[in-house]
């Protein structure tokens, strides 16, 4: 038999990843269904590891200023790092002022 | 570092980001839940820039990046009212959508910076696929998003904007787009034009598919357009090959369509119509041309004394609270008619206000205790043993024609049976009907008093006659 393409590998974690979140977010009160909202928009934001990769295109390599794609790389990632840190900052401390919220009734 | 040690670390903020989620199931483990998802995005991020050659320039491009972004974040994030919470939170997915389509750009043009480039420099096709696939979901998450912003924020009408042969439209850009899929990847990546045709057209997908979707129904776009910043970034995790991006768009994508599943079945509505839209606009208001009957009006004295008079309150805010800005003034008649004895509890309709959750909010920010606060399942057979139920800036939840009226609507969408109680109090600005444009028979029954006015005013004019 051939060898697995890592692809492959790449979907199953995917597909069970969606199972856990399907389990893991049904568990949520509904109370926190905003809060939920905030804080999924900001580790959706871990799209900053592209912007990273993006940002630092061609960085040490033979062709480090020469390749027209490599700039275009280093400005398309250095912004996606910008909208992604709103993202980042805005959404944990928004939750984290939402979370602070919610009290139990005073005892 | 090892690509291994780093494909591990990448797994481990996955999993913490899968512990943020976790944490929210109840609101004592939620503020650690938030922790963990912040030192999964740290650990992602480290483990990035650990892994990439940096020089000075890149460097400081990169802490500029984040010095710009994040303090824009945190100024916006300690200043926003929680009653914006819904414009914010589809201004953030707008962010997200835009970084997708730029990071896809980013790999289309320069590959062996992500490492996935073949022997000859080009994208394998797979990849090429994954990155139209990531920029086009990304592009319409962008665009959607800012309909959806304009919309919540005010900018926008929210009445839903028809175009003719609006669905052929839709179907048409979405035809053209997985043509020019095709050619990108036939091309092996380097007709670059397709992929931006692709996501112009996205952009303009974005646009024609929210636009008629109308004010009430945003609920379930917010959660919609959630759920798509979770399925770009889930491309692009399979693009990337990167573990944490792919587990996270894996849950974000999930929790958004169960949002928008659980808004839909508060609203009693498929999926489907929602997107179709044109809810609220078509037919249903001249159905019922003009008031039915007569209101009965009082006054704040005769609510503040009827409620100190109760065994128990039952309040439901609606959008029309947050609007006014009416939670704290609530809070406070609630505390009053406490320290009278009442027994004072809070109903939430899973589709009340603009978001899911958007009333816990706003209540949690006037320091009620969330055990008061109870959902509609939870609250619903109690409403027969209350005396009073106040009413406050919602309606269509309200509503009995949902149950009782065949030819409403709104029929067969679980609501509130506020009616039972002995008497029912309705704060509201005037007797027009609500955002699905449907009349409420409950203004015009004998024990429904009306108090016409600013949520916020008449709350405080109760409150004073309570004092």
């Amino acid at each position: 038999m051939e060898a697995v393409d890592p692809t492959i590998f790449r979907l199953a974690i995917f597909v069970l990843a969606v199972f856990v979140g399907y389990y893991v977010v049904w568990s949520v009160t509904p109370a926190l269904h905003t809060p939920l909202m905030a804080v999924t928009n900001a580790i959706s934001s871990v799209i900053i590891v592209g912007a990273l990769l993006a940002a630092t295109a061609g960085v040490g390599g033979p062709d480090a200023a020469a390749d027209g794609g490599a700039g275009f790389s280093r400005i398309a990632g250095t912004l996606a790092i910008i909208l992604a840190s709103v993202n980042i900052f805005g959404g944990f401390l928004v939750t984290q002022r939402m979370l602070a919220m919610y009290k139990k009734k005073d005892k | 570092m090892s690509a291994n040690l780093a494909a591990i670390l990448y797994l481990a903020s996955g999993i913490l980001f899968i512990l943020a989620l976790r944490g929210l199931s109840s609101p004592e483990t939620a503020r650690q839940g938030n922790l963990f998802g912040m030192a999964g995005m740290a650990i992602a991020v480290v483990t990035t820039l650990l892994a990439v050659n940096l020089d000075g320039a890149s460097m400081a491009l990169i802490i500029g990046g984040v010095v710009i972004g994040g303090g824009l974040g945190a100024v916006v994030a300690r200043r926003i009212p929680m009653t914006a919470m819904p414009q914010l939170v589809a201004a953030f997915h707008s962010l997200v959508g835009m970084a997708a389509v730029l990071v896809a750009a980013a790999a289309l043009y320069a590959p062996e910076a992500f490492g996935i480039a073949n022997a000859v420099g080009d994208l394998k096709q797979l990849s090429l696929f994954e990155l139209a696939l990531g920029t086009a979901i990304g592009a319409i998450t962008f665009s959607g998003s800012v309909i959806a912003f304009a919309k919540l924020n005010g900018n926008m009408s929210g009445a839903p904007i028809l175009l003719p042969a609006r669905h052929s439209i839709n179907i048409g850009i979405g035809v053209a787009i997985a043509v020019m899929i095709a050619f990108l990847m036939a091309s092996g990546g380097d007709n670059k034009t397709a992929f931006w045709i692709i996501t112009i057209l996205a952009f303009v997908l974005g646009v024609t598919l929210i636009i008629p979707i109308g004010g009430a129904d945003m609920p379930v776009v917010v959660s919609m357009l959630n759920s798509y910043s979770g399925w770009a970034a889930a491309a692009l995790g399979f693009t990337l090959e990167n573990t944490a991006l792919l587990v996270t768009g894996a849950l974000v994508g999930s929790s958004g369509a169960i949002l928008s599943y659980i808004m839909c079945k508060g609203m009693n509505r498929s999926f489907i119509s929602v997107i179709l839209g044109g809810f609220g606009e078509d037919g249903s208001a001249a159905a019922n041309a003009g008031p039915q009957g007569t209101a009965k009006q009082g006054s704040a004295e005769d609510a503040a004394f009827v409620m100190k008079n109760a065994g128990k309150v039952i309040i439901v805010p609606g959008y029309g609270m947050a609007v006014a800005q009416a939670q704290h003034a609530l809070k406070e008649m609630g505390d009053l008619l406490k320290a009278e004895g009442v027994d004072v509890s809070y109903a939430i309709h899973p589709v009340a206000g603009r978001m899911p959750g958007h009333m816990n909010v706003l209540l949690a920010e006037a320091n009620v205790p969330y055990d008061e606060v109870f959902e509609l399942e939870d609250i619903n057979s109690d409403f027969s043993n209350a005396d009073v139920a106040f009413v406050i800036g919602a309606n269509d939840v309200t509503n009995p024609a949902a149950e009782d009226d065949p030819s409403s609507p709104i029929y067969g969408m679980p609501v509130l049976q506020v009616w039972k109680a002995r008497t029912v109090f309705f704060v509201k600005r005037s007797l027009g009907s609500g955002y699905a444009g449907v009349e409420n028979p409950l203004f015009f029954r004998d024990n429904t008093m009306m108090l016409l006015g600013d949520a916020k005013k008449m709350t405080e004019e109760i409150n004073k006659s309570m004092g």
